[in-house]
């Protein structure tokens, strides 16, 4: 398992694809808090289901002016396909090449695998990592602790 | 740790067994989930085998951007709930969940002899909108992390709901 990182630091800035021909910089949300979502895969059971969740509390990380992140090493074609039959509405960044560079940045990438940790950092408009969690990487950790940090930053 | 149910039961909740039983079975679920389709069955024979030491609570966590028919099939319910159907309304839609749609919501509710036109209008008013996103919310602030999600005496269970699990969790609680 990896050492996610912890409240307190800065968030390593990244720039990824979101879809084939955009990019997306973690600097660029400066000024709104962040909440990043790593995930495994696509497509596998328990990571639609929590994406599946995310997607319907949207509305919720709305109130405070949050913006969701959900990345895993998936490609963009993938993460499209994904996104559509998920009907989702909020981006997805392929962490593809290299292959979890992002990741592990944040202490995020099961190097035996392959493939993104399940973990979950909220960043506030400074850039700074106020609540972070390593989920045990098959169970779905919910919504409650983001929304718990959500609340507790300042106003 | 697990999670803690955030919202107490109260009055406001559906409540099927005696209220006074020291053991609360509480789910979040969604009408047009198939895995709460196949929980139904297995609560029915868990309510059967703790007969009045069981109270059931039912709240909803309806996934609408996945499941068209989670929403309206709720607030079929919620319907049903105002005439104090809302049990019967319950266990027809599990029972009918492979035709879920606004055919079959029509069709549940002349079963139950409910007035159709009030149904529409509650529908197009989304009068019980509100009611299921306090449940929904709830949920969330307690961990709901997919649906069916359990609790027992306010804790959730992270078993794998089968009925065995189920008792066993049960028995433990009881035990307490």
């Amino acid at each position: 398992m990896g050492n996610v990182i912890t409240p307190g630091t800065q968030a390593p800035d990244f720039t990824l694809p979101v879809t084939a021909d955009q990019t997306l910089s973690l600097s660029e949300l400066r000024g709104k808090p962040v909440i990043i979502a790593f995930y495994p895969a696509d497509w596998s059971p328990v990571c639609s289901d929590q994406m599946a969740l995310y997607n319907q509390i949207l509305p919720e990380f709305r109130k405070f002016n949050a913006e969701l992140l959900g990345i895993s090493v998936d490609g963009v074609w993938c993460h499209n396909a994904f996104s559509e039959s998920r009907h989702l509405h909020f981006c997805l960044l392929s962490d593809f090449e290299p292959k979890g560079n992002v990741a592990k940045k944040y202490g995020s990438f099961r190097a035996k695998e392959g493939i993104c940790e399940r973990s979950l950092f909220v960043i506030d408009k400074n850039g700074i990592v106020t609540w972070s969690y390593l989920s045990p990487v098959g169970e779905n950790p919910g919504a409650d602790g983001i929304l718990e940090a959500l609340s507790a930053l300042p106003k | 740790m697990a999670a803690l149910l955030k919202v107490p039961v109260s009055n406001k909740d559906h409540i099927q067994g005696n209220n006074n039983a020291r053991i609360t079975l509480v789910e979040y679920g969604d009408f047009q989930c198939p895995y709460c389709g196949q929980a139904y069955p297995i609560i029915k024979r868990v309510q059967e085998h703790f007969g009045s030491q069981l109270r059931f609570v039912f709240r909803n966590f309806p996934l609408t951007e996945i499941h068209q028919f989670a929403e309206m099939a709720a607030e079929t319910a919620e319907f049903a709930a105002k005439h104090n159907r809302f049990w019967e309304m319950h266990d027809l839609l599990f029972e009918n969940q492979a035709n879920l749609g606004q055919d079959l919501l029509v069709e549940l509710t002349q079963k139950l002899q409910l007035p159709v036109p009030d149904l529409m209008n509650s529908l197009q008013s989304s009068t019980f909108e509100e009611k299921i996103k306090q449940d929904f919310l709830g949920g969330v602030r307690s961990g709901v992390n997919g649906t069916p999600a359990f609790y027992i005496n306010n804790v959730r269970f992270d078993e794998s709901y089968d009925y065995d699990n189920l008792v066993l969790a049960i028995q433990r609680a009881q035990n307490v």
